[in-house]
């Protein structure tokens, strides 16, 4: 499962761009993870610029 | 705001703001949708463009400009510097007036501006998007439009709700972090621009001065190599280096795309522009002319489209074949070059900036230097040239 640090995001979208299976939303202050949608791929974790996306078994 | 619009226009950047005014001139109903509390902030952008590519799509003002280049420098790995003698000049622009003031010139043609205004949904028939679902203030509301404009960044769902494929791969991406600094001292005539696989893998550091104590100071990395080390951690270790009593006025995240030329931008009732279509410079990240000049078309288009009561794709789609005319082979050629400049070694990037040096002053163009690294790759010597001279 994968956890957002909320109050170290920068809300720039980054993560939501590589989403291939649309599962996070951007709010103009808060990100959200769909985890049913989420399909594990970890390709917002590997993009964040700020480590802002961590796995969390 | 209004049951409906001729035209719904989401996000009010620069491709934004640009579209919704030119929908409004051509006489079309324009609402115009950002979720931010304030247009033009926060500001993620180098906010360098250069002079040629700029008036062609705006006069611009001066309270825009925060600072004119002269000049730009390339500085390789081993710490060689390559002035290069070059076509034309560059502006660092203020994004914040600039943005608001796109914003304002367009609520000033009619645009219904609304701000704090997050879509979270597309109504469509059928296929055709007819309107949006949005949240304003805590309260829900379903509006309708005849057309729909999706200018909402690198980060747009409104494609992917039209069915467009708006998602990038990992190495069609550049996360970036910038520091807007003081207390540097700068050469302010010139942008600066480290290429080395340390301080910026597959991509570059750049080094844009707003005044003489002031910059931009900001990186990309290619999105396969983020995974190792974040993009705060290359600019941080930078900054220690290079910077270490500069203060930091602002730090800012976002991705930049730099991808394949995006193909399918247009479906019933609903275009793209801006980052939202991917209109960036593979090569340079600049995304600010692009988008503007695709905006310009697909405002022009959704507005007589209006009046000729014909939303179908096949309509709209006048917007994307004038805009393959104008960025479509450039940006093919720049993704190639991409593709082989982002792999280039450190012993490899040192080797050009020797050679280079070794030319006379006025030979040290762009042109020649892209040449020298991309020796070994004589079939894109054409590309570079196109790319950077049209």
């Amino acid at each position: 499962m994968i956890i957002i640090k909320n109050d170290l995001c920068d809300f720039c979208g980054t993560c939501v761009a590589v989403c291939p299976a649309d599962a996070i939303e951007l709010f103009e202050a808060r990100l959200v993870i769909d985890q049913e949608k989420c399909t594990d791929c970890l390709n917002c974790v590997k993009v964040c610029p700020f480590e802002v996306l961590e796995v969390k078994p | 705001m209004k049951e409906s619009y001729d035209v719904i226009v989401i996000g009010a950047g620069p491709a934004g703001s640009t579209s919704a005014r030119l929908a409004a001139e051509g006489g079309a109903k324009v609402l115009m949708l950002e979720k931010d509390r304030e247009v033009g902030i926060p500001v993620r952008c180098g906010e360098a463009v250069g002079d040629v590519g700029i008036k062609k799509v705006i006069e611009l003002k001066d309270e825009w400009i925060a600072n004119r280049v002269g000049g730009v420098r390339l500085i390789a790995p081993d710490g060689t510097i390559v002035a290069v003698h070059h076509q034309g000049v560059g502006f660092i622009l203020d994004r914040k007036r600039f943005d608001y003031d796109l914003a304002m010139m367009a609520a000033n043609a009619g645009v219904k501006i609304v701000t704090k205004a997050y879509v979270y949904d597309l109504i469509k028939n059928n296929s055709a998007a007819t309107g949006v679902k949005l949240n304003h203030l805590g309260k829900n509301y379903t509006i309708k439009a005849k057309i729909v404009i999706g200018a909402d960044g690198i980060e747009s769902r409104v494609g992917r709700w039209a069915g467009l494929k708006t998602n990038l791969k990992l190495k069609d991406i550049e996360p970036c972090v910038q520091m807007t600094v003081s207390n540097i001292k700068l050469e302010r005539q010139y942008c600066d621009f480290y290429f080395s696989c340390e301080l910026a893998p597959g991509g570059y550091v750049w080094v844009f001065p707003k005044n003489e104590n002031t910059a931009n100071i900001g990186l990309g990395i290619a999105g396969e190599f983020a995974q190792k080390k974040s993009a705060l951690a290359y600019l941080n270790e930078f900054m220690e280096e290079k910077f270490p009593d500069a203060s930091v006025l602002t730090t800012v995240a976002g991705g930049v795309a730099c991808a394949p030329y995006m193909e399918e931008i247009v479906t019933d009732g609903l275009m793209l522009v801006g980052d939202a279509a991917h209109q960036t410079n593979p090569i340079s990240g600049g995304g600010i002319v692009l988008g503007m000049m695709a905006a310009k078309i697909a405002g022009r288009v959704a507005a007589e489209a209006i009046k000729e009561n014909n939303v179908s794709e096949k309509r709209l789609s006048k917007y994307s074949v004038e805009w393959d005319k104008v960025g479509e082979n450039n940006h093919r050629r720049a993704y190639r070059l991409k593709e082989v400049v982002y792999k280039l070694t450190d012993d490899n990037l040192n080797k050009t900036a020797a050679s280079i040096m070794k030319k006379p002053e006025e030979k040290r163009t762009v042109i020649n230097i892209f040449k020298t690294a991309l020796i070994k790759h004589p079939k894109l010597i054409p590309d570079i040239i196109k790319v950077f001279f049209g």
